[in-house]
């Protein structure tokens, strides 16, 4: 075996491809949730819907895409690795366990809320994602960019349903808890724990993991009580 | 105070095992948890039946053998603090205690409450040593270690190896042991000469001996007796990732 395989099979190599990964997700959501919020501009989605032929035209961005689902994979499959060794590692469980103070409940329970988010990815990518490239989304002209797919309808189409707005701020609640453990948990894998800015870290990750789930939950939201097509 | 016990038995490492109840009365709340155990084994040897085998040694928190999982958590509920040095009079009278030896795969049952901790030799066995030679005894002031280096090295040299570590993770992961006995060598001059090395060995043999990975729970921390810290998880993986891609080692 190579040096550079026997890095990233090592324990500590998967838990750091694990944190890379988990690095670049954390950037697109900040990229995915800056975009989004052209959501609320009052301009009945032509912002939103120009936002959305630049994503999908853009070759660079395109890549990064690419990238990203790249990313999706390599985090889950790497993570479905540790999980199943771990298993392993522990054949036969206490009878009684009880949780350790000052371990949060996420940082236990990572697997479960990885798993769900990964669901709903998948709901959330067939919807809105398989739509734009292989369903039948209305096209919308502002003049001077032609006929670009309108999205927005779709984005409003789907917040008008209850339980679809309802499962969407659910599983906010649940990326909210998996980004408060997988935030900081990054940091300590690569090794980037300084006395100096450790505490930084914590509270940085502790507000991203509140705002960003917020601001997510606040699109469908929105859209339900104020742009609800049925009204 | 009268207690119950649930005390998990098992005859070899072939056996299934099972908890046995022991109802234990007027037990003096100055008992450490060592000596309960101790009274419980002297009435069975009276009543000819085998006493409860259980590691100890030195009794003062120093030897790290005593180890057993007490009420959910290993040493039991006392914060910093080995088995040994636990009192009876952080217990209530009435209570059920429930004792059970660590879970791992890399610590399998001998007996008992006793598990096989040799795991943890082999990974030191795989680095965890200075071999270069250091010559003569030289003056105390000839190697100078600043104060603060040789106090985070003393930090990390405090951890006994009794094993709460992967019994308290999740996924009975051995980092905290590992990474304290790489840090508190690659901290000195005289460890820095082999850190390389010795981190990939190390983590190499941990991995062999079947630990599960950690996921930074930290619950190895709240459990340890000797309160080693996260610090020394985050700087083996600096260690880990920097030996792997600039040693010589292919």
């Amino acid at each position: 075996m190579s040096w550079l395989t026997q890095t990233f099979s090592s324990s500590i190599g998967r838990k750091f491809l694990t944190a890379l990964t988990g690095f670049f997700l954390i950037i697109f959501l900040i990229g995915h949730v800056t975009g989004n919020l052209l959501l609320f501009k009052p301009d009945e989605g032509r912002a939103f819907n120009e936002y959305t032929a630049f994503m999908t035209g853009n070759l660079g961005i395109m890549i990064v895409r690419y990238l990203l689902y790249a990313a999706i994979l390599a985090h889950v499959i790497i993570t479905l690795l540790l999980a199943y060794h771990n298993r392993k590692a522990r054949p036969v469980g206490y009878k009684k366990a009880a949780p350790s103070p000052h371990v949060s409940w996420s940082s236990r329970n990572m697997g479960i809320l990885g798993t769900l988010v990964l669901i709903f990815i998948v709901i959330h990518m067939s919807n809105f994602w398989y739509s734009l490239k292989w369903g039948m989304v209305p096209t919308i002209n502002y003049q001077e960019g032609g006929d670009i797919k309108n999205l927005y309808v779709v984005v409003l189409d789907s917040f008008s349903n209850l339980w679809y707005t309802a499962l969407y701020v659910v599983m906010m609640v649940f990326l909210s808890l998996h980004l408060m453990h997988g935030f900081q948990s990054a940091f300590q894998t690569l090794g980037w724990r300084h006395k100096k800015y450790w505490p930084i870290i914590r509270n940085v990750g502790f507000w991203f993991s509140i705002l960003v789930p917020i601001i997510f939950a606040a699109m469908p939201l929105y859209i339900y009580f104020f742009r609800n097509i049925n009204h | 105070m009268n207690l119950t016990l649930n005390v998990w038995r098992q005859k070899g490492p072939a056996d299934k095992g099972g908890f046995v109840t022991y109802e234990m009365k007027d037990i003096n709340h100055h008992m450490s948890f060592l000596e309960m155990m101790d009274v419980l084994n002297e009435r069975l040897e009276r009543e000819g039946q085998e006493p409860v085998h259980f590691d100890h040694d030195c009794r003062e928190g120093i030897c790290g053998s005593c180890a057993m999982h007490i009420n959910g958590r290993p040493h039991g509920p006392s914060k910093g603090t080995a088995t040994c040095q636990l009192h009876m009079r952080l217990f209530n009278d009435g209570d059920v205690i429930t004792v059970e030896p660590w879970r791992a795969k890399a610590f399998p049952v001998v007996k008992d409450l006793v598990v096989d901790r040799s795991a943890f030799d082999r990974i030191i066995q795989a680095g965890g040593y200075v071999s270069v030679n250091t010559g003569g005894v030289p003056d105390a002031n000839e190697i100078p270690v600043p104060k603060k280096i040789a106090d985070e090295a003393f930090n990390a040299a405090t951890c006994i190896s009794c094993g709460a570590c992967v019994a308290a993770c999740k996924n009975a992961s051995a980092m905290l042991f590992v990474s304290a006995k790489v840090s508190q060598l690659a901290l000195l001059p005289q460890g820095k000469v082999e850190r390389k090395n010795r981190v990939e060995k190390m983590v190499a043999q941990m991995d062999a001996e079947g630990f599960g990975n950690c996921t930074n729970t930290q619950a190895c921390s709240v459990e340890c007796p000797k309160e080693i810290s996260q610090d020394f998880i985050a700087m083996m993986n600096r260690e880990y990732i920097s030996a792997k891609f600039t040693s010589d080692n292919l």
